[in-house]
C-alpha cells in the first residue's frame, strides 16, 4: 500500500465534515486550475494516466455519475463504471464482497455512491484505494458542496461573509448537510427555510439561522439554493400536495423581486419545474444552474487529482 | 525546481541586477534575429519564474520592433514525469495563451534549463494546444546535467555546475530583486 503524502490529510474523500478550511481552499484553487482544461482544443491531461478509477454507484444518478466520468477521462484515468442493476449485486452479493472482489483488480480509487449512510466509510476503512464519496443516503454529497462553493466564490470572489439561503426538504438532503459543512467552515451566513415536517430539529446546532417562510430566506440573500423536492426518499409526502408545495415554497419569479439585486439561484438538480422552482426562474437570468454542472467537472478533477495525482511510492 | 535546505550558502553570485537586464536584453536580440522578424512569434513563460522572464523579454522586443508581441503562459504540473514521486503536488494553475498557437513560432521561456524534463512537459503541453510551426526555448541560465535530448536555441549565461550545486534566481515580480545566485551545500 502507498504511503499517502498530497496535501489532503487523508487518502479518502468522505465528506466535508472532517475538512479543513485549508484543505477546502486547496481543492478550490486547484479546481480554477482545471477548469481551463475543459476550455482547451485537447480536453485532456496526463496527470492520471495509468490509474484505475472504479465508479461504484449503486443507486441512481446521471449528473453525477457523467460528470465524475468526464473529469476522469480528462486526467487520463482508465475508468469503469457499473451500477447495481446488472451486476452480482442483484444475485446478493454484499458490498465488502463487491469491493473486495474490486480490489482484487487493483483500482487506485473508487467513487461510491450507495442509499445507506456510512458506505462509502466502510469501504475507506478495508481497502487501500482512495475512496471518493458520490452521495451516501441523507449523510453526505462532499463534491457536491465543492461544486457549490466553486460557484459562489467564482461570481463573487469570497465565501467568508456571504448570505445563502438554502430551501426546501432539509431533512432528506445529503447536500444541505455538506453545504452546511462547508459554508460554515469557510465563514458564510447561512439561512434553511423548508417545511416543518421536513426541518430536521435543533438543526441550528450546525451553526445555521433557520426561518419560517420563503420570503424571509429571500430577503437579504446573495445566493438562494434551491432544493429538490426528494419524492423518491419520503415514502409518502410530508406536505399535503406538491401545488400547495409550489405555493408555499416554489421559487417563482413574482418571489424572486423581493431578492437582492444580482441574487444567484442555485439547484443541485435534478429540478423538479413547477414543484420547487418555477422555470422561469430556472431558465432565468440569476440561475447559475448550469454553470454548476460545468464546475462540477472542474471540482472533481480538483478532487482526483489530489487523492490520486501525487503520491509516493511504497 | 529549487530546493533549498537551510544550510545552503551562497557560492557565488552568478548575475546581478544590471547583467541580468542585459542578458534578457541580448535574449531578446536574439530571438528577432534568429526568427528574421518578429512575424508569427508567441512567447511563452513556463510558470513559475518563466513567466517575468518571458514578459520581459516580450517587452524588449516590443521596444526593438515597435510592435507587441503576443504572450502567454504555460503551467506544467499535469504533465511532469514525477508526479508520483513528489510531495506535495504543486498547485495547478491554468494555462493562458493569448491566442491559437497554430503556424506560430512559439518560444518556450525558463529560467534554468537542468535536466530538460521540465522542456519536455512543457513541449507536452504545448501540442496539446495545437500545432506550432516551430518551438523554439530561450532559458535565462543553461547548466549543464541534461537527462534528456533537449538544447536552447537562446542562452542568458552558460555555466558549469556540479549536481550539488543550486542555481537561484530572484526576480523583481516574485522575490523583491533581480539576481541568480549558485549555491551549495
Amino acid at each position: 500500500m502507498r504511503t499517502q503524502t498530497s496535501a489532503l490529510r487523508s487518502k479518502d474523500l468522505l465528506g466535508i465534515e472532517p475538512l479543513s478550511p485549508e484543505e477546502i481552499t486547496l481543492i478550490l484553487d486547484t479546481a480554477e486550475g482545471f477548469k481551463e482544461v475543459s476550455e482547451r482544443p485537447v480536453k485532456k491531461v496526463p496527470a492520471l494516466r495509468g490509474q484505475l478509477v472504479i465508479n461504484l454507484f449503486m443507486e441512481a444518478s446521471t449528473r453525477t455519475r457523467v460528470s465524475f466520468e468526464i473529469a476522469e477521462k480528462r486526467l487520463s484515468a482508465d475508468t469503469l463504471s457499473f451500477s447495481a442493476s446488472g451486476s452480482a449485486v442483484e444475485k446478493g452479493e454484499t458490498l465488502i464482497d463487491t469491493a473486495q472482489n474490486l480490489m482484487a483488480m487493483a483500482p487506485d480509487m473508487i467513487v461510491i455512491r450507495h442509499k445507506h449512510p456510512g458506505a462509502p466509510k466502510m469501504l475507506a476503512d478495508r481497502l487501500p484505494a482512495s475512496i471518493i464519496n458520490a452521495g451516501d443516503g441523507a449523510h453526505e454529497h462532499p463534491t457536491q458542496a465543492l461544486l457549490d462553493a466553486f460557484t459562489i466564490r467564482e461570481k463573487l470572489g469570497r465565501l467568508q461573509g456571504v448570505n445563502v439561503s438554502i430551501i426546501g426538504d432539509i431533512s432528506h438532503s445529503r447536500v444541505v448537510r455538506s453545504n452546511i459543512h462547508l459554508l460554515t467552515k469557510m465563514k458564510a451566513n447561512v439561512t434553511l427555510a423548508g417545511p416543518p415536517s421536513l426541518m430536521p430539529v435543533q438543526i441550528e446546532r450546525m451553526g445555521v439561522r433557520v426561518v419560517n417562510s420563503l420570503n424571509e430566506a429571500i430577503e437579504g440573500a446573495d445566493v438562494i439554493m434551491m432544493l429538490r423536492v426528494q419524492l423518491e426518499r419520503q415514502g409518502k409526502l410530508s406536505f399535503p400536495s406538491l401545488r400547495e408545495y409550489y405555493n408555499t415554497f416554489g421559487l417563482t419569479p413574482e418571489r424572486l423581486r423581493r431578492a437582492k439585486e444580482g441574487v444567484m439561484v442555485m439547484h443541485p438538480g435534478p429540478m423538479n419545474r413547477g414543484v420547487e422552482i418555477a422555470s422561469d426562474v430556472a431558465d432565468g437570468p440569476y440561475s447559475v444552474i448550469l454553470e454548476q454542472v460545468t464546475n462540477g467537472v472542474a471540482v472533481r478533477m480538483a478532487v482526483l487529482y489530489l487523492l490520486g495525482g501525487a503520491h509516493m511510492a511504497e | 525546481m529549487l530546493l533549498f535546505a537551510p544550510e545552503m550558502n551562497i557560492k557565488k553570485r552568478l548575475l546581478d541586477s544590471a547583467r541580468m537586464a542585459r542578458a534578457i536584453r541580448r535574449m531578446a536580440i536574439e530571438i528577432v534575429e534568429k526568427n528574421r522578424g518578429t512575424d508569427d512569434l508567441m512567447i511563452v513563460g513556463i510558470r513559475s519564474r518563466g513567466v517575468p522572464i518571458g514578459e520581459r523579454i516580450a517587452k524588449e522586443i516590443e521596444q526593438m520592433e515597435g510592435l507587441p508581441v503576443p504572450f502567454g503562459i504555460i503551467d506544467i504540473t499535469l504533465y511532469r514525469d514525477d508526479l508520483t514521486t513528489i510531495a506535495p503536488q504543486p498547485v495547478v494553475k491554468p494555462t493562458k495563451l493569448p491566442e491559437p498557437i497554430d503556424d506560430k513560432v512559439v518560444v518556450l521561456v525558463d529560467d534554468v534549463l537542468y535536466t530538460g524534463r521540465t522542456v519536455r512537459a512543457a513541449l507536452d503541453a504545448l501540442i496539446d494546444f495545437g500545432r506550432p510551426k516551430a518551438v523554439m526555448l530561450a532559458v535565462l541560465v543553461d547548466r549543464g546535467h541534461r537527462e534528456l535530448p533537449i538544447h536552447a536555441d537562446v542562452i542568458g549565461k552558460t555555466v558549469p555546475t556540479d549536481a550539488e550545486e543550486v542555481i537561484k534566481v530572484k526576480l523583481e515580480e516574485t522575490d523583491g530583486e533581480d539576481e541568480v545566485l549558485i549555491m551549495e551545500k
